[in-house]
Order: structure tokens, then C-alpha cells, then sequence
């Protein structure tokens, strides 16, 4: 009988997960019909752009320059063991461009970005204000989601590179107080290593990651239930989802970038 | 006490329910429901809280699929509409939500102008404005325009939520719980307002409440939904002119003169 219960829980929480899998699938094959078809909400497309793009800025160049200084900082001992403290800049920004400025931007917009998401569309769900757009024979789906997930797939790579920048500034700032340099030598060395490839796979990384992030908010708050504790609930695996994700995608394109390379 | 305005009942249904089911998993919401709502009337669905009465509104407007029987609305059969036809369908049909559901993100003017300006092509700045200042001078709250959602109150947030459907003319409104929270003097007004969009815009109209003010000051006819089936229907006199224990007992309990 202890078996039989067991078992049931077992298959019923399998049931569920291939429930779940096949309804995000669902959704985002809705989210490519729905984009594709005319006419965009343009206007909202803008405002979620400024929404998510130029409001992270504050807290990507913050946690850019400190990565970019303390990454220098760190890295500089081992280096000067082996007396090659002038492969510093290429160090960095190889460590920058290749994976943390990708990386460090999406997370935290996974954090900030994504949770607001689930919770914006979370709390409309279940105050019915999603139900009002649909009774008012318009398509939520193209005005909340689809602006959403576009304007994410957009600011994030940008976001993202402007991280760099910011990181490699604060990389130059540590470089410039311990070593004789100037900026435009800086940059000739951190470059010097940097091919097409590394920009491309950080290109494509940030892409993945913005569609990613904006993708589950947007399902999890879709689909929220359950009153206040759904938007809680909503937010809380927007975030938590979409790191998730997020680490399995780095893990397959870098492993891609390196076959390639 | 308010009475519903003698208004011109067509002998055309506007809605017709036929042996409609609906359950959520082990729980059966509705369980054979039949209701006819003819052009021009005010039709109040009374019942207890949980007894389906939502969920029968939110099935004619397409929100959700029944599990059995028949809805048409303007003799088209809602849940085989395809999405394209449902939207058409939804622009006749006004929704006016428990909690009004109105965009927090957005100013009443928003509100008001985000179904009009997606529904209606080549509409100019002028005539948007019109429109928008026409509607909320018809529910009296032309000083709100330029407000949040946020800094209404419970009355006005209801009104506002009633203008956004009349932006777009419907032929039928359906009112989910209208005076539900809201104090006597703003129901009455509430119930006023349900009257005057039936005289203005000819609507007919479907009223869900449990509130048996509103249903006899809106009502022109009344049906009692119980454990998913209406067990009467007819005049307010005439649903309330009974010994059946469970309408006494509703009565008994909800009702002050």
C-alpha cells in the first residue's frame, strides 16, 4: 500500500514536470507566432527597453568596475611571480568579454529584471487585469509578453557589453595606480588577445540569457494562480528558473565556442 | 428604493445558455445551467458566494470553455469561435470586473484609450480625446482623467472600470459582483449607473450579485443559481413570494429594506 502511494508520487510529479515543459514549449511557440504577426506594440516595446536597459544601468556599471578592479587586483600576485604583470590587460579582458561580463549582467538581471517580470504579470493575473485585456478584444499575450521578451533579448546585450566596458575601465584604473601605463596602450593590450569568436559567443551568450530571463518571467507571471502568494511564488522562480537555465546555456556554449575555436 | 427603469425588452435573445456544465477538477461548478437574456433587459444572477455565478459570466465572454452544453451569444456559439471571431465577438460584449481590474501601470486616460486605440483604426488625437471625455462625463468622473488607478476609490475605481467597456459601445454588459465592498450610498449609485448605461447604450445586461439591493434596484428579472443549477427565476416578487427554505433563508439574511 506504502509502494502504491509512493509510486503515485512519483509518477504524478513526473506527470507534472512533463506537464510543465510541454506548456512552456507551448508558450513559446506562441511567443514566435505572436511576434511575428503584425502589428508590434511598439510603444511598449520602447517603454520596457527604458524599463529594462537603461534602469539597470546604475547597478551593472557599479558591479562592472568592481569586478573589473577586484579581478586585477587578484590576479596580479600569481601574475608577478611569473613576471608577467604586463599580461594583465589581456588576462582580464579575456575573463570579461569570453564569460564574466555576459555572465554577471544576466544574473543580476535575472535577479532584478526577471523578478520584476514574474511579479508585474503575476500580480495583473490574478487581479484579473489580464482577463480585462482579453474581454477588451485585445491580445495580452502580444502587449505584455511579447514586449517583454523582445525588450529583454535587446538590453541585455547591451547591458551586457557595456558591462565589459565598465569592467575593463576599472581593470584600467587598478592598472594605472600600480603599473606606468596609459589608456590607449591599455586597450591595445587587452585586445590584442580578443578575437571575432569571443565577441561573437558573448554576443550570442547575452542574446540567449535576455531571451531566457524575459521568457520565464513572462510564462511564470502568465501563468500565475493562487492569489498574492502566486505573484511571491511567480517572482521567486522567475529568478531561480531562469539562473538555472542560464548556467546550463554557458556550460553548452562554451563547450560549443571551445570546438570551435 | 430604486426600481429598474422601464426600459423596452426586445423578444430577441441577446444570450442563451443551454444545459451548460463546467466542473474544476472534482469540483462541479455548474451542472445543466439554461438562461435566456433577451435584447434590452437586465438579467440578475443571484447566489451564494462559490456557486458559479463568475465562472457562468466568464464562460460568455470566452474566458473559459465549458465542459458541456451550449452559449450563444448574439446567436454566435462562443466556445467554437475561433480567436479571430471571439475578438469580434468581445467587441460587443462589455466586461465589468469584481475588482475592476483596471491597469495599474496606467493613468485613467490610458485605461479608457487602450481598447478604443487598438480596436479602432485611424482614430485621430481629437477624436480619441472625445471619446475618452464622453465616456467618463456619462459615469461623472471627468476630474480623474489624468489619475493613477491607485489614488481612486473602491466607487470610482468601479465606474471607471464601467467606462472602459462603454468606450466601445457594447451591446452587452455583463457586471461581476458590482456593489461588492462598497458602501450603501455608492451602491445606490452604482445601481443608478447600471440603469442609465442600460437607457444610453441599449444594452442588455447579465448582473452577478449577492447583493439583493442591487438585484431589485438593476434587476428586471432575477434567477437564483444553487449547487450549479438556478432553482428559480422571475421578478424580484416573484423569486422572493416562496416557502423553499434555501431562497427564504438568502432573503432572511441579505435582505434590508
Amino acid at each position: 500500500m506504502r509502494r502504491n502511494s509512493r509510486d503515485y508520487v512519483i509518477t504524478r510529479r513526473i506527470d507534472n514536470l512533463l506537464l510543465n515543459f510541454y506548456e512552456a514549449y507551448m508558450f513559446m511557440g506562441r511567443f514566435f507566432r505572436e511576434a511575428f504577426r503584425g502589428p508590434l506594440e511598439f510603444q511598449e516595446l520602447v517603454k520596457q527597453c527604458y524599463q529594462i536597459g537603461y534602469r539597470s544601468l546604475p547597478l551593472i556599471s557599479l558591479t562592472g568596475f568592481i569586478t573589473g578592479m577586484v579581478f586585477t587586483k587578484q590576479s596580479r600576485p600569481s601574475l608577478m611571480e611569473f613576471g608577467a604583470t604586463s599580461w594583465l590587460p589581456s588576462l582580464v579582458s579575456i575573463a570579461i568579454v569570453r564569460a564574466l561580463a555576459p555572465l554577471i549582467t544576466s544574473l543580476i538581471s535575472a535577479g532584478k529584471v526577471g523578478s520584476s517580470i514574474g511579479a508585474e504579470l503575476g500580480s495583473m493575473r490574478v487581479t484579473e487585469q489580464i482577463d480585462a485585456m482579453e474581454v477588451s478584444a485585445v491580445n495580452p499575450f502580444k502587449f505584455l509578453v511579447v514586449t517583454r521578451v523582445l525588450a529583454s533579448t535587446i538590453s541585455i546585450p547591451i547591458l551586457s557589453f557595456y558591462c565589459a566596458f565598465v569592467g575593463l575601465m576599472g581593470s584600467f584604473l587598478d592598472v594605472t595606480l600600480n603599473e606606468e601605463t596609459n589608456i590607449v596602450a591599455f586597450f591595445e593590450k587587452a585586445f590584442e588577445q580578443i578575437t571575432f569568436l569571443d565577441i561573437g559567443s558573448a554576443l550570442f551568450k547575452a542574446i540567449a540569457y535576455g531571451f531566457t530571463i524575459g521568457m520565464v518571467g513572462c510564462y511564470k507571471g502568465y501563468n500565475a494562480t493562487q492569489g498574492t502568494q502566486g505573484v511571491g511564488k511567480a517572482a521567486n522562480a522567475s529568478v531561480v528558473l531562469s539562473m538555472f537555465l542560464i548556467f546550463l546555456e554557458e556550460v553548452a556554449i562554451v563547450q560549443i565556442t571551445n570546438w570551435m575555436r | 428604493m430604486q426600481q429598474p427603469t422601464s426600459h423596452p425588452i426586445g423578444t430577441e435573445k441577446a444570450i442563451s445558455i443551454r444545459n451548460l456544465y463546467k466542473s474544476f477538477g472534482e469540483l462541479h461548478v455548474l451542472r445543466g445551467v439554461d438562461l435566456d437574456v433577451f435584447k434590452g433587459e437586465n438579467v440578475v444572477v443571484l447566489g451564494r458566494s462559490g456557486t458559479g455565478k463568475s465562472v457562468l459570466i466568464k464562460i460568455i465572454a470566452g474566458l473559459l470553455k465549458p465542459d458541456q452544453g451550449t452559449v450563444q451569444v448574439l446567436n454566435q456559439e462562443v466556445p467554437s469561435l475561433s480567436e479571430k471571431q471571439l475578438r469580434e465577438l468581445r467587441l460587443k460584449i462589455g466586461f465589468s470586473f469584481q475588482n475592476s481590474a483596471l491597469y495599474d501601470s496606467m493613468t485613467v486616460r490610458e485605461n479608457l484609450e487602450f481598447p478604443l486605440v487598438r480596436n479602432v483604426k485611424n482614430l485621430s488625437r481629437s477624436e480619441i480625446n472625445r471619446a475618452v471625455e464622453e465616456v467618463l462625463d456619462s459615469v461623472g468622473l471627468s476630474q480623474t482623467i489624468n489619475q493613477m488607478p491607485s489614488e481612486l476609490s473602491g466607487g470610482q475605481r468601479k465606474r471607471i472600470g464601467i467606462a472602459r467597456t462603454l468606450i466601445m459601445n457594447p451591446e452587452i454588459m455583463l457586471y461581476d459582483e458590482p456593489t461588492a465592498g462598497l458602501d450603501p450610498i455608492t451602491c445606490m449609485e452604482i445601481n443608478e449607473l447600471i440603469n442609465e448605461v442600460r437607457e444610453r447604450y441599449h444594452t442588455s445586461s447579465i448582473i452577478i450579485t449577492h447583493d439583493l439591493t442591487c438585484a431589485k434596484a438593476t434587476g428586471d428579472r432575477l434567477a437564483m443559481l444553487f449547487d450549479g443549477q438556478f432553482i428559480r427565476e422571475g421578478t424580484f416578487e416573484e423569486v422572493f413570494e416562496t416557502d423553499e427554505e434555501r431562497i427564504k433563508s438568502f432573503y432572511d439574511y441579505n435582505f434590508v429594506e
